[in-house]
């Protein structure tokens, strides 16, 4: 791309297009986002994930610090919930955890 | 701990003191309890003791576990909760702020030997980290489009941003946002190819957090502008990193996303 292509003519041209009559004017509001992903419509910047501040607003944000007793296992193994299992890292091989036999928390 | 800079009681120096006496064995099983405590009749108290450094433990892991729900899921929690051990025992919290622990832990996940066959963990942390940074970032009003159509076609390329207080971009060699959203839906999914890279753009323009991944060349794009680069340079950029550009998409997007809160002509830009 040349310089001659960054004119201020081609910037002015793009923001026009982008945000001229019909097209995007402003911010989307949270149903805009939840009914483009329903949809299926992919955008430029497609949602990938919207919402759920419900029930994932941090810690502190629950009542915390009751006794809960936290056992440690004397290895660490496989764990056949973790979803690793379904993703492809390149090379085409799966992902998977490697089993510690040291360092182990005391 | 450092000398308080303004004068305290003599009872409350006494119990900073004992604060700092009680701690130090909380997350480290090595060191014995502290001498200030003792059991009925002068007894060891090491049980009762035991009871705080649970709870101080459990706490931390449980932070991070509600943090990170995603990057849990992947390894599954028993693991998680493993590695968030050792994580908390060597990277205690600064912040009394709970929402603020965790923001060493994507890097910490990175060097992590036993993940390294999930090399885009950490990233998908990253992600989440930025979530949550997103969620208690304070309120602004996003950037609405006639602000930008409203500046002279001749100072455009002058033009700097202001970013919104929300806004995160995490870049990725990894499918990042496609393996986070997936993850935080906590539905079943198909095969996941991990290669693809991807950038996620993270917004909160009012009280909802959205995740987007980014088109070619959007987050060298986005990266400039929030730089407090102006408009031309961060097009310069963007072209220069990946031809595919797309200027008329990009700027839709950042738009319609959120990302910035205002937009203002520098006296002193170029003028090319």
């Amino acid at each position: 791309m040349t310089r001659t292509a960054l004119s201020a003519a081609y910037l002015a041209g793009a923001v026009a297009t982008a945000l001229g009559t019909g097209a995007i004017a402003g911010p989307m509001t949270e149903a805009e986002a939840e009914a483009a992903m329903a949809a299926g419509k992919e955008k430029c910047y497609g949602v990938s994930l919207a919402g759920m501040n419900d029930c994932a607003a941090g810690p502190g944000t629950t009542c915390q610090g009751t006794s809960t007793v936290d056992f440690q296992g004397n290895a660490w193994t496989l764990v056949p919930g973790g979803t690793c299992a379904s993703i492809q890292v390149p090379g085409g091989r799966t992902g998977s955890l490697e089993p510690l036999d040291r360092d182990l928390p005391t | 701990m450092p000398e308080p800079v303004i004068s305290i009681s003599e009872t409350c120096r006494e119990r900073l003191g004992y604060a700092a006496a009680f701690t130090p064995a909380l997350l480290d099983p090595e060191i014995g309890e502290p001498e200030v405590i003792a059991g009925p009749n002068g007894k060891s108290a090491k049980k009762r003791y035991d009871v705080y450094r649970n709870n101080v433990t459990v706490s931390l892991i449980n932070a991070l576990s509600d943090t990170f729900p995603a990057t849990q899921r992947i390894v599954g929690e028993e693991f998680f909760r493993a590695m968030a051990r050792l994580h908390v025992r060597q990277s205690p919290p600064t912040s009394p702020l709970l929402s603020d622990y965790g923001r060493d832990f994507p890097d910490f996940i990175e060097d992590f030997e036993h993940a390294r066959n999930l090399p885009y963990l950490a990233d998908v942390a990253r992600i989440e980290r930025a979530w949550l940074d997103a969620y208690h970032a304070a309120d602004a009003a996003p950037l609405h489009g006639h602000m930008l159509t409203a500046i002279p076609p001749e100072t455009l390329g002058q033009a700097v941003f202001t970013t919104h207080p929300a806004t995160r971009v995490v870049r990725s060699r990894f499918a990042a946002v496609t393996i986070f959203s997936v993850n935080r839906r906590n539905e079943p999914f198909g095969r996941v190819k991990a290669g693809e890279p991807e950038d996620a753009l993270v917004t909160r323009p009012r009280l909802e957090v959205f995740v987007r991944r980014l088109p070619p060349g959007g987050a060298r794009f986005l990266e400039s502008l929030m730089a407090g680069e102006p408009f031309r340079k961060a097009v310069d950029a963007a072209l220069e990193e990946d031809g595919d550009f797309d200027l008329t998409a990009n700027i839709s997007g950042v738009i319609e996303a959120g990302v910035f809160t205002a937009v203002m002509v520098s006296e002193h830009g170029d003028n090319g």
